[in-house]
């Protein structure tokens, strides 16, 4: 009995052995980028001990003394915690209930369009921004609000109104920071939703019009449905990114003026971290921010899995 | 299908065509207005009259733009970084995926799995600032190509790729006495050209558009790519000295500086928006393999 098992083992053995040794070069190939993930991803990661630490260049991560969750404590305790968490929190959530919903909407109305070419041209001009950088859309944004020369304001002022210097002003931050993600995104984002429209069997749709159903009664029972896990997993990545609102965006609208809201944690670590060196404190704050996000993904893709019986993972 | 329509079915396809016709615009005006108003005179802008056509046709703008060697320089790294940074990015991210997309390669999952946890944790931008200073990379190109080279959701897209090759051309192959690298070379490759073009234009989006690597890790102007140098112009309004230092009078410079603006968003923009028809089918490829399977 023994004896059998251990014959077993070994020849399981043999043959792992072997279909190692048959791919060797296989292993050879996928060293190369096993040691860029351990040295740009994971080394990095293992550096996320500063955090806990009082991190000196000199020391280094390795000998820099611990010093708990005195970083944390300190972040928690600082005057502008609440307005930063705050700002987070608020964008992320407005961005998530105004611009996710509208790339669906837009997919959605593009699917009932009959004639193929128009519909084509119109996917393709939407789509375009998205290959416009950052610095370029906060750019354009500069140029069509100046309160000089703006074409916004230029408007206005034709209409009896006053300028207004929108990249100034706080209360214009958020509005224009979702404007223009919409602007940017929205054709991007709405493949993906076409693309699950596409899958969607047309005979439901030939036999819900011999039903007599009316184009926005099959939206409704048919495409809508259709499209829901799509939605649901965009909706878990979209919740499990809440706490990463864009860094680029928030800094290159960030003016004096517009601080008091345009002040994410992103932004914040970039100002501690990079440009005053207290790497350990920043870093807790990176930390702090990476934690909520994971947890959020946890409960969100549990919460959908319940509801819907679509997860994530 | 039959053509039948009910009233409600003519109302609701008069607001779809209202909805998409505004939304559509709404897409396609800043752009136009752009293209017009570098074109225009200044002048003509403030007072309201551009706004269909261009008014008091002027080159000014791309003379200036042409003639600064800020921009050229900008250029010049921008195209290095992003030619750089495609074949790091395809070569690597091709080397992990063939792999894994193997069934008969023990331990794929363990390596999938290896890869895909840096989806969800990240040390970060300090611990990630400390490493890239520790190897001596600040004010170097490596810091800006290196780091954001290889992600996880690439080695995913790529490897959905490979899977889907026919398994009898390996074994067809095997048979003609053909290894593990020749065959990735002289077979699986040819075959891969749509997954090789979207990983290089995937990295040469990100290299042309990204200005966060260089602006933490670069302090050298020579080495800015493209995205700071229009930083400058555009968000700070410091044009570089040499694009409006010929002119006196304040006023004259603020307006010379609008109309610089408008033509170096568009010089910035142009590359890709030329690529674009191009790009956009890659684009929807990746993206769908990526996420509808990934």
């Amino acid at each position: 009995m023994e004896r059998k098992q251990n014959h077993g083992l070994t020849l399981r053995h043999q043959s792992r052995f072997k279909r190692i040794r048959e791919n060797y070069e296989l292993y050879l190939l996928i060293l190369f980028p096993v040691a860029y993930f351990v040295i740009f991803k994971y080394w990095p990661m293992y550096g996320v001990q500063i955090a806990f630490k009082d991190f000196s260049a000199s020391k280094g991560i390795w000998g820099s003394p611990w010093t708990g969750f005195e970083n944390f404590q300190r972040f928690f305790e600082s005057y502008n915690f609440w307005n930063i968490i705050g700002n987070t929190v608020y964008l992320s959530l407005l961005n998530l209930v105004i611009a996710f919903p509208i790339p669906i909407l837009v997919a959605v109305m593009l699917n009932q369009l009959r004639q193929e070419k128009l519909k084509r041209f119109i996917q393709t001009t939407i789509y375009a921004p998205y290959f416009i950088s950052t610095v370029v859309l906060v750019g354009m944004m500069f140029v069509f609000l100046s309160p000089s020369s703006g074409l916004v304001n230029i408007v206005i002022q034709l209409f009896g109104g006053k300028p207004i210097l929108f990249m100034g002003e706080s209360e214009w931050f958020r509005p224009l920071y979702i404007l223009s993600t919409i602007w940017q995104e929205t054709g991007f984002a709405s493949v993906i939703y076409l693309a699950a429209l596409a899958g969607i069997d047309p005979h439901l749709h030939e036999a819900a019009v011999v039903d007599g159903a009316s184009k926005w009664q099959r939206i409704r029972h048919i495409d809508i449905p259709g499209i829901a896990p799509t939605i649901v997993v965009l909706f878990i990545l979209a919740v499990g990114n809440l706490m990463n609102v864009g860094f680029e965006k928030a800094f290159l609208m960030q003016g004096d003026l517009n601080v008091d809201v345009s002040e994410i944690i992103p932004t914040y670590v970039y100002k501690i971290g990079i440009q005053r060196a207290q790497y350990s404190f920043s870093a807790a704050i990176g930390l702090f921010n990476a934690v909520i996000n994971l947890v959020l993904l946890i409960m969100v893709n549990r919460a959908a899995k319940k509801i819907s019986g679509n997860g994530l993972f | 299908m039959l053509a039948r329509k009910t009233k409600s079915d003519i109302v609701f396809d008069i607001a779809n065509y209202a909805f998409l016709g505004f939304f559509t615009i709404m897409i396609l005006y800043p752009l136009y207005f752009i293209v017009i108003a570098s074109v225009s005179d200044p002048d003509r802008i403030f007072t309201g009259d551009v706004w269909l056509w261009p008014s008091g046709l002027t080159f000014d703008g791309y003379r200036r733009i042409f003639n600064d060697p800020a921009i050229w320089i900008g250029y010049r790294n921008s195209i290095l970084y992003a030619a750089v940074s495609a074949v790091i990015s395809t070569v690597l991210v091709i080397m992990a995926a063939y792999p894994v997309s193997r069934k008969d390669f023990l331990g794929r999952n363990a390596f999938m799995t290896f890869f895909v946890i840096t989806l969800f944790f990240n040390g970060g931008i300090i611990p990630t600032y400390l490493l890239i200073k520790q190897l001596h990379l600040i004010d170097t190109m490596w810091a800006v190509v290196l780091p954001s080279a290889v992600d996880a959701f690439l080695i995913i897209i790529a490897k959905t790729f490979f899977q889907e090759l026919p398994g009898e051309l390996r074994e067809a192959a095997a048979i003609d006495g053909c290894r593990n690298i020749k065959y990735l070379l002289s077979i699986v490759l040819p075959l891969s050209k749509p997954i090789i073009a979207v990983l290089v234009l995937f990295a040469v989006v990100r290299q042309w558009n990204g200005f966060f690597d260089a602006l933490i890790y670069l302090n050298d102007g020579d080495k800015f790519p493209l995205q700071l140098v229009l930083r400058n112009i555009l968000i700070q309004s410091q044009p570089s000295g040499n694009l409006v230092n010929d002119i006196d009078t304040l006023l004259a410079k603020q307006r010379v500086t609008e109309l610089i603006k408008f033509g170096v968003i568009i010089v910035a923009a142009l590359p890709l928006l030329i690529l674009y028809p191009f790009l956009q089918r890659f684009f929807v490829k990746g993206v769908m393999v990526g996420s509808v399977k990934g």
